[in-house]
């Protein structure tokens, strides 16, 4: 390993997600370039008198194969079920062998942007009904966010650098910067990190319509989440986890690893403008990418595709627009730049997770994949925002924006790996 | 149908809480040592068995709770069998 901070490199070796569109990388990557939506009607509560009524819900899901044991599984959260699982099939696809590694080397940083809301609930329902005597002992290890990263870590005795980030919709990506940064500094060989959520809960659903920032094209589930469109109303929830094996370059090629991309650098700053509403002139978010091209020692001129943030929200989907616009100049104009939160809807803290496996199958395959439901691109967006229909170009480099309420920016830059 | 006897519906819970097979709750099970349980579990037992029998259990006399037994001879104690 070399010996400072520029000399270490950092390599994407395993993917691993549980999303509506697939429970693993290859299967979401297949339904996102066919344009396939997660999309749907809400069937896990009754949400008759809710604004909005659709999201993109994980079905027919089992947590058991990740879990040491069904008991595990009773006393862990749903965000708990999502961040594990998508953890375990990161660690399957890298094919690390852990009986073969110094596991002190070993972390995890598996953010949530919110943590165990539907415990939340559940048992304050019971604090009120039943008093304070019948909460359960397990509400406070089940609600915290930070469990999904300790409890993975338990479960393979993982002993590295371990927490939890919580920046709302840049947690998965904040997570990703940080093992990069992690493994970069030296303190860690391997890193799984990304971020899981699992807000599709009566709170959940009612907080954020609450707010406006919603979709209410409850008649049309498919067509709901449009970014970039002009038509675009709101974003759509959606629910998963995605979990990246991150591992530093010569640790990867002595056990022969695959190696999907090298993640080369990373971005963090924050609007410091307004609670929830992103900076209009993109500022923040210009800073941050160009803090991440810095760190990859590239010029804007390499980029050639932006996972962009875009949530299909009026307001926030141009915002970015501008911030793109302003770092990369007339470059911008020659950028593929797509958002798949069409596909997958807004999995908030573990949004930049999937996107970040989604852009690893963009390098791999050298296709951009496409925004669905952009059937009229917002007038004020010049941009190749890639509709409805998947691009096949070079591409090697991309970026990847996610912001937060809070102000918070992360983007990553990743690259093609070419020894 | 008969109505179950304290013993049935205690080693049930147990099993459930602790989610062991109910051929291993035996008068002689350990909670902890032989049925897993740790210090979480042992709250939300002592929980759902005050619920089932409608009864409060202190913490002095649920720490004294080791065996399968023990807790079956305290709450037929506690309900006049």
């Amino acid at each position: 390993m070399g010996s400072n901070w520029s000399d270490r490199r950092v390599v994407v070796t395993g993917l691993g997600c549980v999303s509506s569109l697939g429970n693993d990388a290859s299967t979401l990557w297949g339904n996102v370039l066919a344009g396939q939506c997660g999309i749907d009607a809400v069937k896990r509560f009754d949400i008759a008198n809710y604004d909005c009524r659709i999201a993109a819900e994980v079905r027919d899901f089992d947590p058991a194969p990740a879990f040491p044991s069904g008991k595990e599984v009773r006393r862990t959260d749903r965000f708990t079920h999502f961040g594990v699982y998508a953890g375990w099939k990161a660690l399957e696809d890298s094919g690390l062998d852990l009986s073969r590694e110094d596991l002190d080397q070993v972390g995890v940083y598996i953010g949530s942007g919110i943590g165990g809301l539907e415990t939340t609930e559940e048992q304050h329902k019971v604090l009120l009904s039943r008093g304070p005597g019948r909460v359960s002992p397990f509400m406070i290890p089940m609600l915290i966010l930070n469990m999904a990263s300790g409890l993975f870590a338990l479960y393979h005795k993982l002993r590295g650098p371990n927490f939890a980030t919580c920046s709302a919709c840049a947690t998965g990506t904040h997570a990703l910067g940080e093992a990069w940064a992690t493994i970069k500094r030296g303190d860690a060989a391997v890193m799984f990190a990304g971020g899981t959520e699992a807000t599709i809960v009566p709170l959940g659903m009612s907080g954020f319509a609450a707010m406006k920032a919603m979709s209410t094209r409850n008649d049309e589930p498919k067509k709901a989440s449009r970014p970039f469109d002009r038509d675009r109303d709101g974003f759509v929830m959606g629910e998963g986890a995605a979990v990246l094996v991150l591992e530093e370059l010569s640790h990867a090629q002595a056990r022969g690893a695959r190696i999907y991309c090298e993640l080369a650098g990373y971005g963090n700053t924050c609007d410091a403008n307004h609670m929830t509403s992103p900076d209009p002139e993109g500022a923040g978010a210009a800073r941050a990418i160009q803090m991440a091209l810095r760190h990859a020692g590239l010029p804007t001129e390499a980029v050639d595709y932006i996972n962009a943030h875009a949530t299909s929200t009026p307001a926030g989907d141009m915002c970015e627009v501008q911030a793109i616009r302003r770092v990369f100049g007339e470059h911008a104009l020659r950028l593929a730049v797509s958002s798949t939160k069409g596909a997958t809807g807004h999995m908030l803290g573990a949004a930049g997770g999937i996107e970040t496996v989604i852009c690893c199958k963009a390098i791999e395959a050298q296709v951009a994949p496409p925004t669905i439901n952009l059937d009229h691109v917002d007038p004020a967006c010049p941009l190749n925002c890639v509709p409805n229909v998947p691009q096949e170009r070079r591409i090697d480099v991309f970026v990847k924006n996610s912001f937060g309420f809070g102000g918070h920016n992360a983007v990553l830059v990743g690259r093609k790996f070419n020894g | 149908m008969a109505e179950k006897s304290i013993e049935q519906r205690v080693k049930e819970i147990i099993a459930e809480n602790l989610e062991v097979n109910a051929d291993q709750v035996v008068g002689e099970a350990k909670l902890i040592e032989d049925l897993g349980a740790d210090s979480l579990d042992a709250v939300e037992l002592i929980m759902n068995l005050e619920e089932e029998f409608d009864l409060e259990i202190p913490d002095d006399a649920a720490e004294g709770l080791v065996k399968v037994s023990d807790v079956i001879a305290y709450i037929e104690d506690r309900k006049g069998k």
